[in-house]
């Protein structure tokens, strides 16, 4: 069966930590960061569980920053 | 159309036919009197089926000065018309427009006030035009028409004057020069520019970035102060150079004259049949017509200041441009105003009282 | 297969649009604002509108949308984009313009002007940020303000006794002659982002073939303003703001 895979990369200076991408990603992928923050002071997002992405662009859809690049491949 | 014509017709209707033959873009207008016939005589000639000229009809004074801000920067040549009331609402957008240093012409066709006043001619809104009338320090380029014929010729000056400095241009009529009927020469036809012509004359303009790699953007907006003060002393610039290159009047009988009278519009041809009549009678007088009322004729006024006794400054106001020949004379001068205010205009004989009254002639 | 073995440009699904100013935004986190701004930006990219586009921003938070969005701006008065944009539609026929407004803007000081360009038809695309207060000064009560929702201005909450009720602006836009297009949407859930997106494409095609007027609303956050963090803005939104707003189309012609 063909599996889906998928990655995201954050640009972690333009985000503003808003959580809307934590909240809407569907496999628990992202979280913000607990203590570090950015150059403007922002928890910024970042891939808790890298593996778990299926690349489907939620979190890219809500941020509101479009500071999020989604890559996605099936394997087969 | 004939590239020139002789005919007779009302000042309001000479802006328009004008206004086509300028070469204008688009007009934006809202019906007040007595200006009414601006748009009127627009929409009767229809000048988008042969110039492709816009006009409409807006739903008020502050749309329309708002149209004229947008498509003034688009680089169009569009202007607005308007009695005082509805003058005073279209002053935020004048501002913006001043601002944003976009050309554009604004006609007032004035009316006595304050507030809803009279539909009676006045020239009380000379503070207005003059002095900033909106928010913020800026001019308007300030042309005050005597004949008819001035009405249908100003449309063209302003309009180029306004180009020439980014600097929005303003007609200040009064209610008698709109509405009487005179010969009047139409001026010569001139084609709208093409796009091509307003891309290279407008680089600032928003028309779409049409293959410009970085994109225009009209605001009057910048946060930094230290910006928005450039800002302002290249406006204050500019203005200079207007003062320096732009002052328009007219002298009648100043070469000896002992008495002057500073007048404009079509009160200047009321002191004029006066002044014909105090020299017939051995008073030695002459005129000044600021024909741009900003800039204002300070030096000449000042030139002739040495020369007379005494000024007297004749408006349809409680004296307002007496405050600008005071100005430019100085307190040793004895300055006198003589208005008529409400709507009533003056008869030459009511000019000649005044003036053996205040210079005990 | 690790995840960072398919970062390659053959697998990329999205990436910033072009159109996006490199800048970041002024805009709080969390902020409405930025989704609508990437749509248009995505949008205009798609649809080959980059070099024909005027863009009309208003006075509000999105008063500098013309830093964010790559092409030619107006900055129009308060409440005045509609009359700006009138003019623009008006002598380039051939461009595609659309007004970018706020509640305070489209629905309160520029009603007039909202009212009579699409009464008229006018061949452009307003896009409409209802979040129900004024964000940029602080926080004062929207002519879409909820009844009972607490602002500067209502400290207790909107009273219809004192202050009026809100305005249900698109639904008047509806039942003018001029309008081809009305459509209240939002921008909380990625399915609704998406449905946001496509309704913009159909209102500027309609401005693109002279349709008439269309307005897509966004009912929106202001997660400052409301004293929500972002994602229970959304939270707040849905139990709130639909329930008198109510997504979908209200005309399509």
């Amino acid at each position: 069966m063909a599996k889906v895979i998928g990655a995201v990369v954050i640009d972690k200076d333009r985000c503003k930590g808003c959580d809307l991408c934590v909240v809407a990603c569907p496999t628990d992928v992202l979280l913000l960061q607990p203590k570090e923050v950015n150059d403007r002071g922002y928890h910024y997002a970042f891939t808790a569980q890298p593996e778990a992405c299926i690349g489907c662009a939620s979190c890219a859809t809500v941020c509101p920053d479009a500071c999020i690049t989604v890559y996605r491949q099936v394997i087969k | 159309m004939e590239q020139e014509e002789i005919k007779l017709m009302k000042g309001n209707e000479a802006i328009a036919h004008a206004a086509i033959r300028a070469g204008f873009d688009g007009y934006f207008g809202y019906p007040i009197t007595p200006q009414s016939e601006v748009l009127e005589t627009l929409e009767d000639l229809m000048p988008w089926e042969t110039t492709g000229m816009v006009v409409l009809q807006a739903e008020s004074e502050v749309a329309a000065i708002n149209m004229v801000y947008g498509g003034a920067a688009s680089g169009k040549a569009v202007m607005t018309s308007s009695s005082s009331p509805g003058v005073s609402l279209k002053q935020e957008g004048i501002s913006y427009i001043a601002a944003a240093e976009l050309p554009a012409l604004i006609v007032n066709v004035m009316r006595g006030g304050p507030g809803l006043g009279t539909i009676q001619p006045s020239q009380a809104d000379y503070f207005q035009a003059t002095k900033g009338g909106g928010h913020g320090d800026y001019r308007l380029i300030v042309l005050s028409p005597a004949t008819v014929q001035e009405m249908a010729d100003f449309v063209g000056m302003g309009m180029d004057l306004s180009f020439k400095y980014r600097v929005p241009a303003m007609i200040l009529a009064d209610g008698v020069v709109g509405q009487m009927m005179e010969k009047v020469v139409l001026p010569p036809v001139r084609p709208r520019r093409t796009e091509a012509q307003i891309a290279e004359q407008c680089p600032w303009a928003a028309t779409g970035k049409d293959g410009r790699k970085h994109r225009n953007v009209v605001t009057s907006l910048e946060m930094e102060p230290d910006k928005m003060e450039k800002n302002n002393l290249r406006l204050q610039e500019r203005y200079h150079e207007i003062e320096n290159n732009e002052v328009r009047f007219q002298e009648y009988f100043t070469d000896d004259a002992e008495y002057l009278i500073v007048a404009f519009g079509s009160i200047a041809r009321i002191c004029l049949k006066a002044i014909e009549e105090a020299r017939a009678q051995g008073i030695k007088i002459g005129l000044l017509r600021p024909i741009t009322l900003w800039p204002f004729p300070t030096k000449e006024i000042e030139r002739l200041g040495k020369q007379v006794k005494g000024i007297l400054t004749v408006e349809l106001n409680a004296g307002q441009m007496i405050e600008d020949v005071r100005l430019a004379v100085g307190k040793d001068m004895p300055v006198y105003h003589f208005g008529r205010m409400g709507g009533i205009v003056p008869n030459p004989n009511e000019v000649i009282d005044a003036l053996k009254k205040h210079f005990k002639i | 297969m690790n995840p960072n073995d398919i970062i390659k440009p053959e697998n990329l699904v999205y990436a910033r649009p072009r159109l996006l100013d490199e800048r970041n935004t002024h805009y709080c986190p969390g902020c409405s604002h930025g989704v609508v701004h990437r749509l248009l930006a995505e949008l205009i990219d798609e649809m080959g509108l980059e070099d024909k586009t005027i863009g009309v921003a208003p006075v509000g938070c999105a008063v500098f949308a013309y830093n964010y969005i790559d092409v030619d701006w107006v900055e129009a008065a308060h409440g005045r984009a509609p009359a700006v944009a009138t003019a623009l539609n008006r002598l380039n026929p051939e461009k595609f313009v659309f007004t970018y407004q706020g509640d305070g803007d489209l629905a309160a000081i520029g009603t007039a002007e909202t009212i009579h360009a699409a009464n008229r038809g006018e061949n452009i695309v307003m896009v409409f940020i209802n979040n129900a207060i004024y964000g940029m000064t602080g926080g004062q009560m929207a002519p879409t303000t909820l009844l009972g929702q607490k602002t500067a201005t209502t400290p207790y909450g909107r009273r219809a006794d004192l202050n009026g009720f809100p305005i249900k602006i698109s639904d008047i836009l509806a039942g003018l002659d001029g309008t081809c297009y009305v459509t209240r949407q939002a921008v909380h859930t990625p399915a609704a982002v998406r449905k946001t997106k496509a309704a913009l494409k159909k209102a500027i095609q309609n401005a693109l073939d002279k349709k008439g007027t269309s307005v897509v609303e966004v009912v929106s956050t202001c997660n400052s303003g409301w004293k929500l963090s972002p994602a229970k803005s959304n939270q707040w939104m849905e139990e709130n703001m639909f329930a008198k707003y109510p997504l979908g189309d209200l005309k399509n012609v």
